[in-house]
């Protein structure tokens, strides 16, 4: 090709790409955007719902998820899960009970303990996903991924083991589309954040735990690792503005912010101010003085936070990368930040902004994201419509994409663009998962605890394998303007069995 | 002919050094092959505590410091083996103890980035974009070395074990990811002739997604290929536990058997020690073991290989000299790199060293950084890859300073 070709071809796909950015959606791609972007897909028949209630007014549903019923079905799942109703107390007792017998017992005790806490794990990770598949509430369920995800706590640092499914259902949930200062305040005392950043154990340098010699040696001064991270990670970024001082006058204002184990399992009380172990100094902080205040310092310092237009535009700017594009539009970033700033950092009415926004709604972003894992394997299991009864598979899927769900041990959480996530190894598990998950060779149907572990004949196998393959023609339908004509074409021409497999495998279904 | 196929035509026409275009400088290497000398890159994510892998017992400053969780001195109960009559090795790492008195293993002390971020987050992005302070680099430094040595680019001359792509081996030039664990070697849906049929049509485009899944099945074969049957009849095709020892194992065969992998790269988390970190024993010396472990026999199964092969352990800053209220320490800057290989003036550590004295202390809390790490990588460019001097700009734009006055390889 000569320069003078190559020109006329650049050209022409410059023009394609403002003509794309300009062109009309039809609703039933601004339905699929909607069901793509605020939530984990098209489930069958969803499309065709969403048109027919008006995109704008389903918007307007997923931002009052209250209006939304949950479907009797996942309610009852959800009722199975009995971990999830227990008081953090009760949780922390169960994790201290099974710790205490392991120790001083036998390989029963020790067999009974890994039970527990995976009975706690994997009944968490279960009402997620049951969730994230079922409930009609999409968006809540977006942002309950992506605030747990932005107030990052590892499921596998000791007590946090017993921690996670209150810190997601006390300290998350209720605030997902609510005011970000009663998020940032309930993560901040939340046990779950207070021990997997340490913060429950920084104390006033010179403090003495009561008990003389036999005292906690682990207490004896600050620990700045949340103060750093609540800058860096949860408020401000890392390019805020703040400094070495910051982060240890910060730590020092948190000192006394902890939890007592034995008042937990005893009271119920999930957080509690020391006032003996906090530092009653004068701190500067943000070219700010304050005097000793006890524990208001370190909510006047999460106030202050919250508010920040450093906060603002930090969030803007995950929310815009989350819902928008990979390098999202400095426009809208401001405006997202503005309406931050305007509302006292309402989310609600942040996300309202953003979904009306013309950045939201251009068409050359429609599909533009390359899902995560987890976005790829919910909507995988949506698209079929199939019951998950086990999610067994659904986690080993995730474990082997490196998004090990509950599994970040870093505070920064997963990132959701497709630099982190399309790799060789990446697209070969996708689309191995999907095959097998197409042709029903996951035993994702079948209730873990109905399997009597009695072989079957290799042709009863067959059997169940065809009755659970995916329908093709029906997952086309569901899945509507997402898969490309081009697409289509190579699948219709392969044979039927595959064809299933190749939608879920298809480029097209990597992102949406 | 697609480029990508010539090339590979080139690397399979016998092994034969075929320089072209930039690279003929190249021909002149006496090497018996372009990929013969070797990099393996260990990352520690989360900042691993340098002042407990190689630890001063000769500054009396680093007990006052740290008077629950320093590594005690050489001849008492758990003490440090001693190194150089001032550093000594935290006995958890005992298995690399070889390796050292070899001469194999050097370590560079009060190393590491001159950005003076204590995030994580951003010093691991300087520590493998290899532009620090820079936030705008879009490759990391271990892709742009390669572009910068001769050779034919294959799917497996970088490979990086684990689920994601690394920062540092993204780029221009192509480099894969293979699975940890034996997932990474064994058969997949996708080898059945009428599966791959079917997504070798959904994926022959020249789009990042088509070109991605072609390099993945590419690599795919080639590492089928090299794994022989002893290696599956080992595992008896079942998941080995998981861990740095095993992932190291294999990467030692598949780089034996497969001669077109040049560069690894592998990373390891769970280094930041907030709280009860231990010094000989506990949470640090409970990573540091299998990791030891690890690198010895991944130094042994290499066999000759590991003579043409450097083994980096870096971490994206250290912690801080005294120890924090609960027994653990925080964030820091200065750190100490590990430097592995055959080519290695091992038995030493370098360091521009100033002490532990509060005076010394970058802003009285931290090992100061008088060591560049990309003054480090440089050497391993230069002195081991054999990379010339004027191409150093390319892969780290903008170092300035001056080389270090040690020679950490055997030119």
């Amino acid at each position: 090709m000569n320069w003078q070709s190559r020109l006329i071809v650049a050209t022409m796909a410059m023009f394609c790409i403002s003509m794309a950015g300009a062109a009309e959606l039809s609703e039933e791609q601004r339905a699929l955007h909607v069901l793509n972007r605020l939530g984990y897909g098209p489930r069958p028949g969803d499309v065709e719902h969403v048109v027919a209630i008006g995109v704008d007014h389903y918007i307007e549903l997923q931002l009052n998820p209250e209006k939304i019923r949950l479907p009797n079905g996942l309610l009852d799942r959800l009722d199975t899960l009995t971990s999830q109703d227990m008081s953090t107390g009760d949780l922390l007792a169960e994790y201290i009970a099974a710790n205490k017998a392991a120790k001083n017992g036998d390989e029963v005790a020790k067999d009974k303990r890994k039970e527990t806490f995976k009975l706690i794990a994997e009944q968490t990770a279960e009402a997620r996903l049951a969730r994230a598949i079922n409930s009609p509430a999409q968006l809540e369920e977006v942002m309950v991924d992506f605030w747990f995800n932005h107030f990052n706590v590892f499921e596998g640092k000791g007590q946090d083991r017993a921690y996670i499914s209150s810190y997601e259902r006390d300290a998350i949930r209720p605030y997902v589309l609510g005011h970000f200062r009663d998020m940032l305040g309930a993560t901040a005392k939340h046990p779950a954040m207070l021990f997997y950043l340490d913060n429950w154990l920084s104390v006033a340098p010179g403090f003495q735990a009561p008990g003389g010699k036999n005292a906690n040696q682990q207490v004896n001064g600050l620990n700045e690792n949340y103060a750093r991270e609540v800058m860096e990670l949860h408020t401000l970024g890392v390019d805020g503005g703040y400094t070495q001082r910051d982060v240890t006058e910060l730590a020092r204002m948190l000192t006394g912010w902890t939890f007592d184990p034995r008042e937990m399992v005893k009271g119920g009380a999930t957080f509690r101010f020391a006032p003996r172990r906090h530092d009653n100094g004068d701190k500067d902080w943000l070219g700010k003085h304050i005097g000793p205040r006890g524990q208001a310092e370190g909510e006047w310092a999460l106030d202050i936070l919250a508010m920040h237009p450093a906060t603002a535009h930090h969030i803007s700017y995950q929310l815009a990368q989350y819902f928008v594009s990979d390098v999202p539009p400095p426009a809208l970033v401001d405006k997202l930040a503005k309406r931050f700033l305007d509302t006292q950092g309402d989310i609600r009415e942040v996300l309202r902004t953003l979904f009306a926004s013309p950045e939201f709604w251009n068409s050359a972003q429609q599909g533009s994201k390359f899902k995560t894992p987890y976005q790829y394997v919910v909507s995988s299991a949506r698209a079929t419509g199939m019951t998950v009864a086990n999610i067994r598979p659904l986690l080993g899927i995730l474990r082997q994409l490196g998004m090990p769900l509950y599994g970040c041990q870093t505070p920064d959480g997963y990132k959701n663009t497709e630099d982190a996530w399309l790799n060789p190894d990446a697209l070969t598990r996708r689309i191995n998962f999907a095959t097998a998950l197409a042709s029903g060779k996951l035993p994702i149907t079948r209730n873990p605890d109905d399997d009597t572990g009695m072989a079957v004949s290799k042709e009863q196998a067959v059997k169940v394998a065809q009755a659970e393959a995916v329908d093709a023609q029906l997952l086309l339908i569901t899945l509507g303007t997402s898969i490309s004509s081009r697409t289509r074409e190579t699948i219709g021409k392969n044979p039927p069995a595959l064809q299933a497999a190749m939608v879920l495998g298809s480029p097209d279904f990597m992102r949406h | 002919m697609k480029r990508r196929d010539f090339i590979r035509m080139a690397a399979l026409s016998g092994g034969i050094l075929i320089p072209f275009g930039r690279d003929a400088w190249a021909a002149s290497m006496p090497d018996a092959g372009p990929t013969q000398r070797k990099l393996i890159i260990i990352m520690l994510r989360g900042a691993v505590d340098g002042l407990s892998v190689v630890a001063p017992y000769g500054d009396s400053e680093y007990y006052r410091l740290r008077p629950t969780i320093a590594v005690p001195r050489p001849g008492q109960e758990n003490g440090a083996l001693d190194l150089d009559g001032y550093f000594g090795l935290n006995p958890s790492l005992a298995s690399l103890q070889p390796l050292w008195q070899q001469g194999k293993l050097a370590f560079v002390h009060a190393s590491g980035s001159p950005d003076i971020t204590r995030s994580h987050f951003d010093a691991q992005d300087y520590l493998e974009s290899g532009t620090p302070g820079r936030k705008g680099t879009q490759d990391g430094w271990m892709n742009r070395l390669l572009g910068q040595l001769p050779g034919p680019v294959t799917p497996t001359r970088a490979v990086s074990i684990g689920p994601l792509m690394p920062r540092i081996l993204s780029g221009r030039i192509e480099a894969s990811n293979i699975a940890s664990g034996a997932a990474g070697s064994r058969p997949t849906l996708l080898d059945r002739p009428q599966v791959g049929k079917a997504f070798d049509q959904l994926y022959q485009g020249d789009d990042k997604y088509s070109k991605t899944f072609q390099q993945a099945q590419e690599t795919h074969k080639e590492v089928m290929s090299s794994m022989d049957d002893e290696m599956q009849a080992a595992n008896g095709g079942a998941p080995l536990p998981n861990g740095f020892p095993d992932d190291a194992g294999r990467l030692a065969h598949l780089m034996r058997n497969d001669p077109n992998v040049q560069f690894a790269f592998l990373a390891l988390g769970g280094w930041d020690t907030h709280a009860n970190q231990g010094s000989v024993k506990g949470q640090l010396a409970g990573h540091l073991t299998p990791l030891g472990t690890g690198l010895a026999s991944l130094a042994q199964q290499l066999g000759s290989m590991f003579d043409d092969t450097t083994i980096v352990v870096m971490s994206e800053f250290g912690r801080t000299v005294k120890q924090n209220g609960n027994n653990g320490t925080d964030h820091g800057h200065g750190n100490v790199m590990w430097v592995l290989g055959g080519s290695v003036n091992g038995g030493k550590v370098y360091a521009d060293w100033q002490g532990l004295d509060v005076g010394h202390l970058y802003e009285g809390r931290d090992v100061p950084v008088t060591t560049d790490f990309r003054w480090v990588l440089a050497q391993i460019a230069e002195r081991h890859l054999r990379m010339p001097d004027a191409r150093l700009q390319q892969v780290f734009p903008n170092l300035s300073g001056r080389s270090p006055n040690f020679n950490l390889l055997r030119a």
